[in-house]
C-alpha cells in the first residue's frame, strides 16, 4: 500500500521530529565527550524546523492515514503551542545537563520523541492512535523524570510515576476497550455517530467513558488522581519539570478536548457535572496544598494541579467560548511556567537548593532574575499586563456565559487565595536578608534567551491578547 | 450451553484464578509460573474468539519470551521470598470497598449489555491472521510505525538508566 504525499504532510513536523531524534541517537555515539553538547544543537534545529514545518499540514488541513489523522486548526494551534514548548525546554536544558553531567545525546532524544508522540494526541481522531501517542509521551517521560540517576529522589519520582502512570495507562485503555465493544469502532467521529443515533450500548459507553477520564485525568493531574504530582515534580531534573508542566498537560488536555467534544458529545450530559466537580476539587486542593510548601518546585507542582482546577471550569462551559479560552490559557500558562522553573533551575545548582529560603535577597544577588520571577509569579495570580490576566478572565468569562456561577466564584476566591503563597516568594525575594553564602553564578546565555522569549511572551499577552486569541478563536474544534 | 460455552468458563476461571495467585504468592518463581498459567488460558480465551494469531502470539511472545526473561531475572538477582508488607489503612479501608464496588459495577453493566446482537461473534470477529496483518499494514500503518519510536524510546531509556558510571 502506498502512502499519498498529503498524508505525509499532514504528518510532516513529526517525520522531522522522527528524522532528528533519530540522528541524535545515531550521531552520538561518535562524539567525543567535550563534543556532546552538539546534540543539543541538533535537537534545537530539530525542532526548529518542525515549527517551520508546522506550516504544511497547515496549508493542507484535512483527514490522513483513513482518518486517524485529523490536521484542523485545533490540531495545528497545538502543533505550534507544543513545538514552541520543545525548542524551549531544549535550550533551558543545555546549561543544566553540563553541569550535572548527565548523558546529553539521550535526554535530547527522547525530548524529541515525546513530542512526536504529544503532537499525534494532538491530532489523533482515533483512540488506538491516541493511546499510542500517550504512552509514546508517558514512557519518554518516565525515563526523563529518573534522569538523576544517582539521585535517590530522582529515582523515587521515576518509579512512582512508572508505577503510577502504568497504572492509570490499564484504566484509559480498559475504557478505550469498553467504547469499541459499545460501539464497535475507535474512530471518534463514528464513536459520535453510533452514539448519537441512539445505538452501540449506552451503559457500556458510560463506563469506558468513565474508565477514559480516569486514565487522562491522571495524566492532567486532576483531583482525586493527583497525589504522584509533587514528588516527581520535585525529584525530576527540573528542565523535565518544566517539560512536563507545559507540554505533556497541553497534549492531554488535547486529546482530552478532542474525545469528550467529538466522540462522546452525544453523552455530554453524563460528563458535564463530573468535570464541573472535578473543577472544583482541583482547584481547592491544589491551592491548600500550595500554601503549606516550603519547597518551591513543590509549591509550582500544587500550583500546576491548580491550574489545570482553572482549566476545567472552560471545559465545563462547554462551548466554543471555553475552547477558545483553554487554549489562550495554554499558551499563557506554558510562558509562565517554562519561566519559573527555568529560574528555578539556575538558583537551585545541582538541585540542592530548593527551598523558598534560598530564594532570600536574590533581588541583591541577581535583580534581573528576581524581576523575571516576579513576572511569572505575578502572571500565575493573574494580575493585569500578564497573560495569566487574559487567561483567567476568558476563563471566567467563558464560565459565566455557560451559567456556571458558582464555579466561577470557587475560581475566583481560589486566585485570591493562591496570591498568597506566590506573593510569599516575591515577599522573601525582596524583602529578606540573604542568608548563607550561595555563590553568584554567572546566568548562561542560553538561560538569558528563554527567559527573554517567555518575559516578552507573558507581558506581550498581557498588552496585546488579540493576536493569539483571535488565533484561538479560530482554532476551536467545531461544536454540534 | 455449549461446549464452547463450557470451555468459556472453566478457562475464563483459571485465568481469574491463576491472577489470584499471582498477587498471592510469596516466592517471585511461583508468581513467575502463575503468571505462565493466566497467560496460556487468555490464549484460549482468544482461540475462542476465533483469534488464532492473537492466541499464537500470547504464547510466543509472553508466555514464551518474556517469561523466560522474567525468570532469568528472578535468578540473576536471587530474589528469594519477599516480606509481607501489611496494607496501608487507607488501601484497607478505602481502596478495598472501592475495588469491591468497581468489580461489581463492570459486571453489572456486562450483564445489563449482555443479550445483544452488537456483541463480537466469532464469525464476525476480525482477529484472524489475514485481517489483522491487512489492517496493522493499511489502515493502522501509522500506529504500527509509532510502536516503532515507542520500542526506540523504550531501548533508549533502559540503556540510559542502566549504563555504568561514565
Amino acid at each position: 500500500m502506498s502512502v499519498p504525499v498529503t498524508d505525509l504532510l499532514r504528518i510532516l513536523p513529526e517525520l522531522v521530529l522522527a528524522v532528528f531524534g533519530t540522528l541524535i541517537v545515531l550521531v552520538e555515539p561518535f562524539l567525543r565527550r567535550t563534543q556532546k553538547s552538539l546534540t543539543g544543537y541538533i535537537a534545537l534545529i530539530g525542532a526548529l524546523l518542525a515549527l517551520l514545518s508546522t506550516l504544511a499540514p497547515a496549508m493542507y488541513p484535512g483527514p490522513a492515514f483513513n482518518g486517524l489523522v485529523l490536521v484542523d486548526g485545533f490540531s495545528i494551534f497545538f502543533h505550534f503551542l507544543l513545538l514552541m514548548i520543545t525548542t524551549l525546554t531544549i535550550v533551558a536544558s543545555f546549561r543544566y545537563l553540563e553541569r550535572e553531567g548527565l548523558p546529553q545525546g539521550e535526554f535530547y532524544a527522547l525530548l524529541l520523541f515525546a513530542t512526536i508522540g504529544m503532537g499525534l494526541m494532538a491530532s489523533g481522531n482515533e483512540l488506538v492512535l491516541v493511546f499510542l501517542g500517550l504512552e509514546t509521551v508517558s514512557i519518554a517521560t518516565y525515563v526523563l523524570v529518573g534522569f538523576r540517576r544517582t539521585e535517590v529522589r530522582s529515582n523515587e519520582a521515576a518509579m512512582k510515576y512508572f508505577l503510577l502512570g502504568s497504572f492509570a495507562t490499564a484504566f484509559m485503555l480498559y475504557g478505550i476497550a469498553l467504547l469499541f465493544g459499545a460501539t464497535g469502532t475507535t474512530f471518534l467521529p463514528d464513536i459520535a455517530r453510533q452514539l448519537a443515533e441512539g445505538g452501540g450500548m449506552r451503559t457500556l459507553a458510560l463506563m469506558g467513558m468513565g474508565l477514559l477520564f480516569v486514565g487522562l485525568g491522571f495524566k492532567l493531574a486532576l483531583v482525586p488522581f493527583q497525589a504522584w504530582v509533587p514528588d516527581v515534580y520535585e525529584g525530576a531534573p527540573t528542565p523535565v519539570t518544566a517539560f512536563l508542566s507545559a507540554g505533556p498537560k497541553a497534549a492531554v488536555l488535547a486529546a482530552f478536548l478532542r474525545i469528550f467534544f467529538t466522540a462522546l458529545e452525544p453523552l455530554s450530559g453524563s460528563w458535564v457535572w463530573v468535570i464541573w466537580a472535578t473543577a472544583i476539587l482541583t482547584m481547592c486542593i491544589g491551592n491548600l496544598g500550595a500554601l503549606m510548601q516550603d519547597n518551591i518546585k513543590r509549591m509550582l507542582a500544587y500550583s500546576s494541579i491548580a491550574h489545570a482546577g482553572y482549566i476545567l471550569i472552560a471545559f465545563a462551559a462547554h462551548s466554543e467560548l471555553g475552547i477558545a479560552a483553554v487554549l489562550f490559557y495554554l499558551v499563557a500558562y506554558a510562558l509562565m511556567k517554562l519561566g519559573a522553573f527555568s529560574i528555578v533551575s539556575h538558583v537551585s545548582a545541582g538541585e540542592a537548593h530548593q527551598s523558598i529560603d534560598d530564594y532570600a535577597g536574590l533581588h541583591a544577588r541577581h535583580p534581573l532574575l528576581a524581576a523575571c520571577l516576579t513576572v511569572f509569579l505575578l502572571s500565575l495570580i493573574g494580575i493585569p499586563l500578564t497573560g495569566g490576566f487574559f487567561g483567567k478572565l476568558y476563563i471566567f468569562t467563558a464560565g459565566i456565559d455557560a451559567n456556571l456561577m458558582g464555579l466561577v466564584i470557587v475560581g475566583v476566591v481560589n486566585s485570591a487565595l493562591s496570591a498568597a503563597y506566590y506573593l510569599r516568594v516575591v515577599k522573601v525575594m525582596y524583602m529578606s536578608e540573604p542568608q548563607g553564602n550561595l555563590a553568584v553564578v554567572p546566568v548562561p546565555a542560553s538561560l538569558v534567551f528563554v527567559l527573554t522569549l517567555t518575559v516578552l511572551g507573558t507581558i506581550g499577552l498581557g498588552v496585546f491578547p488579540s493576536p493569539i486569541l483571535q488565533f484561538a478563536q479560530q482554532s476551536v474544534l467545531p461544536l454540534p | 450451553m455449549s461446549a464452547e460455552h463450557w470451555l468459556f468458563f472453566f478457562f475464563a476461571g483459571v485465568a481469574v484464578l491463576g491472577a489470584l495467585n499471582l498477587i498471592l504468592q510469596r516466592h517471585p518463581i511461583h508468581s513467575a509460573l502463575s503468571l505462565i498459567l493466566v497467560m496460556a488460558s487468555l490464549a484460549v480465551l482468544y482461540l475462542l474468539l476465533g483469534a488464532e494469531f492473537i492466541a499464537a502470539i500470547q504464547i510466543i511472545v509472553y508466555a514464551g519470551a518474556i517469561m523466560v526473561l522474567f525468570v532469568f531475572v528472578i535468578m540473576v538477582l536471587n530474589a528469594g521470598e519477599e516480606e509481607r508488607t501489611s496494607l496501608s489503612r487507607v488501601a484497607k479501608f478505602v481502596g478495598l470497598p472501592l475495588a469491591a464496588v468497581f468489580l461489581v459495577e463492570v459486571c453489572y453493566v456486562l450483564y445489563r449489555a449482555w443479550p445483544s446482537e452488537q456483541m463480537v461473534v466469532p464469525e464476525r470477529f476480525l482477529g484472524r491472521t489475514e485481517a489483522i496483518g491487512k489492517a496493522l499494514y493499511g489502515e493502522f500503518l501509522l500506529p504500527f510505525e509509532l510502536t516503532a519510536i515507542l520500542i526506540l524510546i523504550a531501548l533508549v531509556g533502559a540503556v540510559v538508566l542502566a549504563q555504568k558510571e561514565p
